[in-house]
């Protein structure tokens, strides 16, 4: 930003605009957010430490992360074939698949819960002959995983779209006529141009999937130390009375949070500049 | 639009169609279908049965209600955020568009317990709202809160980016034709803006209507009282009563249906806003 | 489209009028059509007891109207025993709590929602229906489990709560625990054990409706330790010859208790209303409705009426082997307890 003050300031009704949103914003989301990590420093820096290094707490954190990482890696993934095919080709039934992709986002997490399970328990539609294969999904760490990846899979295909859709195929062109195969021209010109998209699309599903916890508590177990989730633990925690646990550990997530926030700006921003 | 020119060879492409095709069915189709499957297991009257019981009829209409609040809210607050952030330069912005983002990246369930540790009985403030006979987590009060911090920055997010690229220069010309704000404002931006600010309440909706995680933790779970559509799913779920969760669900499944169509729809118009 | 734009800024106005209906909703909330009742209680239970209060408040609802010309709603608030016990801590108006333990109680009572002594207030500890803990397996028990060692052997899946969440869960781990000291054995192998019973366990959910749901529907376990009265409803729900009920020889008598919340009722002025309620669990009506649903009554002849039959098991109390709840919690279930040492040293 080149200047510090205001600009422009022709038009009116900045004040009362800005007031009304930086007091929305204190009261909705500030202020509560104020309450917990007051409430989570009340105690000693040290009891903070032991809260949220019990074996326990870490091992949720460790799959908390681990999994929706893997799951966003694999939604990226799933994504860019999915944006991919949806902008690139024209076949029948294009654009009701693309208005699928919003499915995810828009169902219920409860709904999604009690679905995922049922298909994929022992004795669901998928689970079955995936059990008699040896692979049980659901109430394993391979469960939560499936969904977090329906869960992110919105965000990856709605980031990659238009990125893709704004390709110049000139480019492409040249990069052919100048001799390079189509897989040279794929890897060489087209995946830089989609990298910081795919990046962005890949950190909002880590964000959702880091915290989520409707879709997943009904499929996950809850085994303590195996299928565990963060979130869950906090729930669980507090059902124990244990509410200094349960705020130190909702702190670890809530700055987990921000510093995903600050890393996506500077992705979009990244994008922004064309990825240069 | 044309479709553009592939240039991959058919089988490449035919392979590609086909493992998108596949991985939509698997995720997406199969789940969606197993709930209208599952809502129906018992014929269409068991459906109409458990969606007009009283403690449904209850919880949708808590739910409704939970929206039509937290909508309106976040979509006033999304047009001034969008007028204060999206038409003006000033120090700190990024990190004001930053803290609007922070509900979306922070936990449900984290959103949930905010609101039970400021206006739990424990801490001050619901000490003193106890005192006076006034409920807010545990109740329909709590409830609107969550949501309205779930859903805080949907409108927000869709319009920001939208008035900042369409800069003002239409406004500064009604300003200087003799416009008053509100003039300027009504006649000026809101048409301008209107497709994205319907898009941001359409997903402000969907999100209001399904939220689970953060109205679980405030709610209380009191069945005709405090339980939305989505804990009234569980309650059922956790009874044994899977057919009648799954027509609960299948109701929230149609508002999901119809909020992606609406988006599908407003996305198409929502293009033709930017400059 | 100034249109549009009108319309935005009266829907304020409708906004208003939305919060004006928001609090006259939440003081007159959701009565069914009809005369709108003169009191309503709200009833703070644990997951399993859905089904016998759906009975117990319509009974008591209707014989209270007859005796007292006064109108009763009661709603129901369901979840983990914990859960409901730190809802209410945190404010959540319960004007009666009937939780899975009185541990749960107890830490109300700590906070001076509940008056000390709570549990001498109503026969019985304040235990209007008792259960037991017992086993529900597979068709035919193809793994041959009968008594609680038979939990601890290699390659059987268990499935229970989780004791952190949920009470049942807890009475599972004290009925095994309390069943190796009765057959002779000592503290260290009553927790290895226990131990190796929690090493078997494929599923922990938050409640004990959640682990019936999975073992049942999702078919997962070969052994599920569940409330009495729980696996009685599930063998109801799921038809015959899915499931079977095997009743160990030795098991512990879970007590869970009732109380009203006296902070709450004093507030309310509902007092005497929750007092009935409670005192209604004792009668013989509430009592065979008790029974009904496979609670064990405290009057016998009531499972008779009911057309109940209850198998002998030899029981112990959380009293007479783990010196009461709050022992027991500590010792246990605490964190940095033996619960928490099986799940980090494996």
């Amino acid at each position: 930003m080149k200047t510090a003050r205001v600009t422009p300031s022709l038009l009116p009704g900045f004040g009362p605009a800005l007031g009304v949103t930086l007091l929305g914003l204190s009261l909705v989301v500030l202020a509560p957010l104020a309450v917990l990590l007051a409430t989570s420093l009340r105690g000693s820096p040290g009891a903070f430490l032991a809260a949220v290094t019990t074996p326990r707490v870490v091992a949720a954190l460790r799959l908390s992360f681990l999994l929706s990482l893997g799951a966003a890696a694999v939604s990226a993934l799933l994504g860019l074939l999915l944006g991919w095919v949806l902008v690139r080709y024209r076949f029948p039934g294009r654009r009701f698949l693309d208005a699928l992709i919003d499915l995810p986002f828009a169902l219920p997490t409860a709904v999604a819960g009690i679905t995922l399970t049922t298909l994929y328990a022992p004795n669901g539609w998928l689970g079955a002959p995936l059990a008699r294969l040896g692979i049980p999904v659901a109430f394993t760490p391979l469960g939560i995983g499936v969904a977090l990846v329906f869960l992110g899979l919105p965000f990856t295909v709605r980031t990659l779209q238009p990125v893709l859709a704004s390709l110049d195929a000139e480019v492409e062109d040249a990069a052919a006529s100048l001799g390079a195969s189509r897989l040279e021209t794929v890897r060489r010109v087209l995946l830089p141009e989609l990298l910081p998209s795919f990046l962005t699309g890949a950190t909002l599903a880590f964000a959702r999937g880091l915290g989520e916890y409707g879709s997943v508590v009904f499929i996950s177990g809850n085994m303590p130390m195996k299928t565990e989730i963060a979130p869950l633990l906090v729930m669980t925690k507090l059902e124990q009375y244990d509410m200094a646990g349960a705020t130190a550990l909702a702190t670890v997530l809530l700055v987990a949070s921000f510093l995903l926030l600050l890393l996506l700006n500077r992705l979009e921003a990244w994008a922004a500049g064309g990825g240069r | 639009m044309s479709a553009p020119r592939p240039r991959e060879p058919l089988a490449v492409r035919l392979l590609l169609i086909g493992l998108a095709f596949a991985a939509i069915a698997l995720f997406l189709v199969i789940p969606l279908a197993a709930v209208f499957v599952e809502a129906f297991r018992h014929g269409a009257g068991a459906w109409l049965a458990a969606v007009s019981e009283p403690d449904a009829r209850h919880a949708l209409k808590l739910t409704l209600l939970v929206a039509a609040i937290a909508v309106p809210v976040n979509a006033a607050f999304g047009l001034a955020a969008g007028w204060a952030l999206g038409k003006f330069r000033f120090p700190g912005r990024n990190l004001v568009l930053t803290l609007i983002d922070l509900p979306f990246a922070v936990s449900p369930i984290v959103a949930g317990l905010v609101f039970v540790l400021a206006f739990g009985r424990s801490s001050l403030l619901g000490g003193w709202l106890a005192g006076h006979g006034i409920e807010v987590v545990f109740a329909v009060p709590g409830i609107v809160l969550a949501t309205v911090f779930v859903t805080f920055p949907f409108v927000a997010r869709e319009l920001v980016p939208l008035m900042q690229s369409q800069g003002t220069d239409e406004e500064e010309a009604a300003r200087v034709l003799g416009a008053g704000f509100f003039t300027t404002f009504l006649r000026v931006t809101l048409p301008n803006v209107k497709w994205a600010l319907l898009y941001g309440i359409v997903l402000c909706t969907a999100r209001a209507v399904g939220e689970f995680g953060a109205v679980s933790v405030v709610s209380g779970h009191i069945r005709g009282a405090t339980n939305t559509l989505p804990l009234h799913v569980e309650a059922l779920y956790n009874e044994y009563a899977f057919q009648g969760a799954f027509a609960a669900a299948s109701l929230l499944t149609l508002v999901a249906l119809a909020a992606m169509l609406a988006k599908a729809f407003l996305s198409r118009h929502a293009g033709e806003e930017a400059p | 489209m100034t249109l549009h734009g009108r319309r935005l800024f009266r829907s304020a106005g409708a906004f208003a009028a939305v919060v004006a209906l928001l609090f006259s909703l939440h003081s007159s909330s959701g009565h069914a059509a009809g005369v709108p009742p003169d009191v309503e209680i709200l009833n703070a239970s644990y997951d399993p007891t859905r089904e016998l209060y759906r009975d117990v408040n319509a009974a008591f609802t209707k014989g209270y109207r007859e005796r007292t010309g006064t109108s009763v709603t009661i709603r129901m608030s369901h979840g983990g025993s914990g859960k409901q016990a730190r809802a209410v801590l945190d404010g959540l108006q319960a004007d009666v709590v009937t939780l899975a333990l009185a541990y749960d109680i107890d830490v109300l009572a700590d906070r001076g929602l509940v008056k000390p002594g709570w549990q001498t207030r109503l026969p019985h500890n304040s235990t209007p229906y008792t259960s037991t803990i017992v086993f529900l397996v597979r068709p035919g028990n193809p793994k041959k489990i009968l008594d609680w060692t038979d939990l601890a052997r290699p390659g059987i899946s268990v499935v229970t709560p989780n004791p952190k969440t949920s009470g049942g869960a807890r009475w599972n781990y004290l009925a095994a625990w309390g069943a190796a000291l009765k057959a002779g054995k000592k503290e260290a192998e009553a927790r290895e054990l226990v131990a190796g019973l929690f090493r078997n366990v494929a599923v922990l959910d938050t409640g004990a409706r959640g682990s019936t749901t999975t073992f049942v529907q999702r078919g997962l376990g070969d052994v599920l330790l569940a409330w009495e009265n729980e696996a009685h409803l599930a063998l109801a729900e799921t038809g015959k010859g899915r499931v079977e009920i095997v009743v160990p020889k030795t098991s512990i008598l879970a007590e869970p208790p009732v109380s009203i919340v006296d902070a709450v009722v004093d507030r309310r002025g509902t007092r005497a209303v929750a007092e009935a309620y409670l005192r209604f669990l004792y009668s013989p009506e509430g009592q065979q409705l008790a029974a009904k649903h496979h609670y064990r009554p405290r009057v016998p002849e009531a499972a008779a009426k009911a057309g109940r039959a209850f198998p002998a098991v030899a029981t112990f109390t959380v009293d007479d082997l783990f010196g009461g709840w709050r022992a027991a919690q500590k010792k246990h279930f605490d964190d940095g307890g033996i619960f928490d040492s099986f799940f980090v040293n494996r």
